[in-house]
């Protein structure tokens, strides 16, 4: 590879970090092109914008099975060879709860939070997990050594670490043993101005159990509907700020 | 202060035991590098680690060998930074088990990585607000501090500064050991850790179970090198001993207590203290009864406290006491869930709201074995190199009063 072209490469996978991702279409040899990233049309990540999503528990329990199924066709996970549910990556996860007093039950997704003072990112040594201005939270498969302390920092257990060889992995989240991985609010499609893969699928099923939306936006409907209902944090009380509203809980 | 007139003497290193020793730890590291290579080939699948106990037997060995080492750097401190002169020809051999023990720790800890060939990345992209990233210059600091206070204490030009990096290794290594605390103190939403305590109690920790290492092999050498070990020094070493198994012991009892007290905190200390299975089997038989209160009563018993081999017994149990302690803290602090929904019953196929099950991996115990190994057989070869060890340890030569009896 020439040194332009890893120039362009490296300002590329820079500019997606930053979330102003350029198109970026690197020539190998004659014929032979390696396309990096795809074109942001919503521009660089602002601190004007606060991305998060709002969840309702009382939706029907099978639509979160069709956000778990979308997150791991849209992110290749969940390909593991042999199936081991204690060591295999869960980027979102279906979670029953049950009140013992009362009896109440409900079932929810979590995901990373996508926490406004994210535990994770304090916490590690070499700056991988990160938060982009917009509030989504990443980490930067390049730097991350696989130390794990993020994810002995994540209030929510929304982090993973590969254990053995990935398979099935996707152009846009290139993933990697031995170092550690969560929900990235699929940025790759909210560069483009899409919604995540769970909250698309949830959609198409004809739900709006999972809104998506810039949260500082006043005319968003995230926004309308977090000023409608009271919502709630998991962990609230611990004052990181997750951009994941819920109701219901 | 008076002249040291301590004569410091490389040790033979001829003989069989010397080698076989030698041959037996390399093989222990050998063992180590094979671990690592399947722990990085094939993932870490191979190990017990899961998504939910992220740190595992690597990780309790490691620490171990990294808090023991600040405590190990005690012997040189009482001399030079407290003036207990009858320590000070002990301070070499203190300074250099010191840089060994923290070795062999971080040997383990680097290797346990999920990308332990990223190593310059931790060594070149810093995140200041990690406490991860603090503890990184904290310990190439401590190898800095300490080298050239060993440095200082061995050429004899040097000499009349050794007191002042003496003292500024002292300062050093507690920050170092807060820091190592720290780790855990910092993690807010795990209730086993997110306690200011966790800096203190390392702290304590360290002393006994560096203290407690540093006395099995200055006896152990000593007898292994034909050289005289008098009972002025082991018994003033045994004392240090007792008062810090007291000492951790009270950090113990307060971090208990005090969680005990917030019924926030119930159920983690429900889970170490009673019905946690493993981890209250080590809490109270291995860290508490043999760790700590069975050592106190051999050290203070007129008959055994009296005696190398009661001494050295003692000494044995708190390693194996701190071991379990640092089991039942960083593994058991995983084992029990994070409460994601207070109050609620909560279940899902991440396991949220179980008690995780670990179990160490062979792979695991080969690594952190060969960390201790590498720690070891530092010093092996530095003591045959190196006038590190006194030639005389007994009484006539470290206390200036004694009298034969």
């Amino acid at each position: 590879m020439t040194d332009k072209s890893m120039n362009s490469v490296d300002k590329a996978r820079r500019n997606l970090l930053k979330g102003g991702a350029a198109a970026a279409v690197v020539t190998l040899a004659p014929g032979v092109t390696l396309q990096t990233v795809q074109a942001a049309v919503t521009g660089p990540a602002t601190s004007a914008k606060r991305w998060g999503m709002l969840v309702d528990a009382n939706a029907p329990e099978g639509v979160w099975d069709l956000a778990v199924e979308a997150c791991k066709a849209e992110q290749g996970w969940g390909k593991t060879e042999n199936v081991n549910q204690a060591t295999d990556p869960q980027w979102i996860r279906k979670v029953s709860i049950k009140d013992p007093k009362t009896g109440a039950k409900a079932t929810l997704p979590v995901m990373c939070q996508h926490c406004a003072k994210p535990p994770c990112v304090d916490v590690c040594p070499t700056g991988a997990s990160m938060k982009r201005a917009d509030g989504i939270v990443l980490v930067d498969k390049h730097i991350c050594i696989g130390c794990r302390f993020c994810m002995m920092a994540c209030p929510y257990s929304c982090r993973s670490f590969v254990h053995e060889d990935v398979r099935g992995q996707k152009p846009h989240m290139p993933r990697g043993k031995g170092t550690v991985e969560a929900c990235t609010m699929c940025v790759h499609r909210v560069d483009k101005g899409q919604k995540p893969a769970c909250v698309d699928a949830v959609n198409a099923a004809g739900s709006n159990a999972i809104i998506f939306g810039d949260l500082n936006d006043p005319n968003s409907d995230i926004a309308r509907a977090v000023s409608k209902f009271v919502t709630q944090r998991i962990r609230s009380d611990l004052g990181v700020e997750p951009g994941i509203h819920y109701r219901g809980i | 202060m008076a002249a040291d007139t301590t004569v410091y003497k490389e040790i033979e290193g001829k003989g069989g035991d010397y080698f076989s020793l030698i041959g037996w730890l390399g093989v222990m590291i050998l063992a180590a590098l094979y671990a690592v290579y399947n722990m990085e080939h094939h993932g870490h699948v191979v190990t017990g680690m899961t998504n939910a106990v992220v740190w595992g037997t690597p990780h309790v060995l490691a620490i171990f060998l990294i808090v023991a080492a600040s405590g190990a750097l005690n012997v040189a401190s009482i001399s030079s930074v407290f003036g207990r002169t009858h320590y000070k020809p002990l301070s070499r051999i203190s300074a250099l088990t010191a840089v060994a023990l923290l070795a062999g720790g971080l040997m383990v800890l680097v290797l346990d990585l999920g990308r332990p060939d990223r190593l310059i990345v931790a060594m070149t992209y810093y995140n200041f607000k990690s406490i991860f990233a603090w503890n990184i210059i904290l310990y190439n600091g401590f190898f800095v501090i300490v080298l050239a206070y060993l440095w200082m204490m061995m050429e004899r030009r040097m000499n009349p500064h050794s007191k002042k990096i003496g003292m500024m290794a002292f300062l050093w290594r507690l920050i170092l050991t807060t820091g190592t605390g720290s780790i855990f103190g910092f993690l807010v939403a795990r209730p086993g850790y997110d306690a200011a305590i966790m800096a203190p109690l390392f702290i304590a920790m360290s002393f006994a179970f560096g203290l407690a290492f540093f006395i099995i092999m200055i006896s152990v050498s000593y007898k292994a090198s034909d050289r005289p070990l008098g009972d002025f020094i082991l018994f003033k070493m045994r004392n240090l001993l007792g008062v810090f198994i007291a000492a951790v012991l009270y950090f113990t009892a307060v971090q208990h207590l005090t969680n005990l007290y917030a019924a926030e905190h119930a159920g983690i200390e429900a889970f170490i203290l009673w019905d946690g299975g493993i981890y209250t089997f080590l809490f109270w038989v291995v860290q508490i009864g043999l760790g700590s209160l069975i050592p106190l009563a051999i050290l203070f018993n007129p008959a055994s406290g009296r005696s190398c081999q009661g001494i050295m017994t003692a000494a044995g149990l708190v390693i194996i006491g701190g071991i379990a302690q640092l089991y039942v803290i960083i593994i058991g602090g995983q084992a029990f869930p994070l409460q994601l929904f207070p109050g609620m019953e909560v279940s899902s196929s991440f396991f949220d709201g179980a008690v995780h099950s670990y179990a160490p991996s062979h792979w695991e115990v080969m690594l952190g074995l060969g960390g201790i190994a590498a720690a070891i057989l530092i010093i092996v070869i530095a003591v045959k190199y190196l006038p590190l060890l006194p030639t005389s340890l007994s009484d006539a030569k470290i206390d200036p009063h004694h009298k034969v009896k």
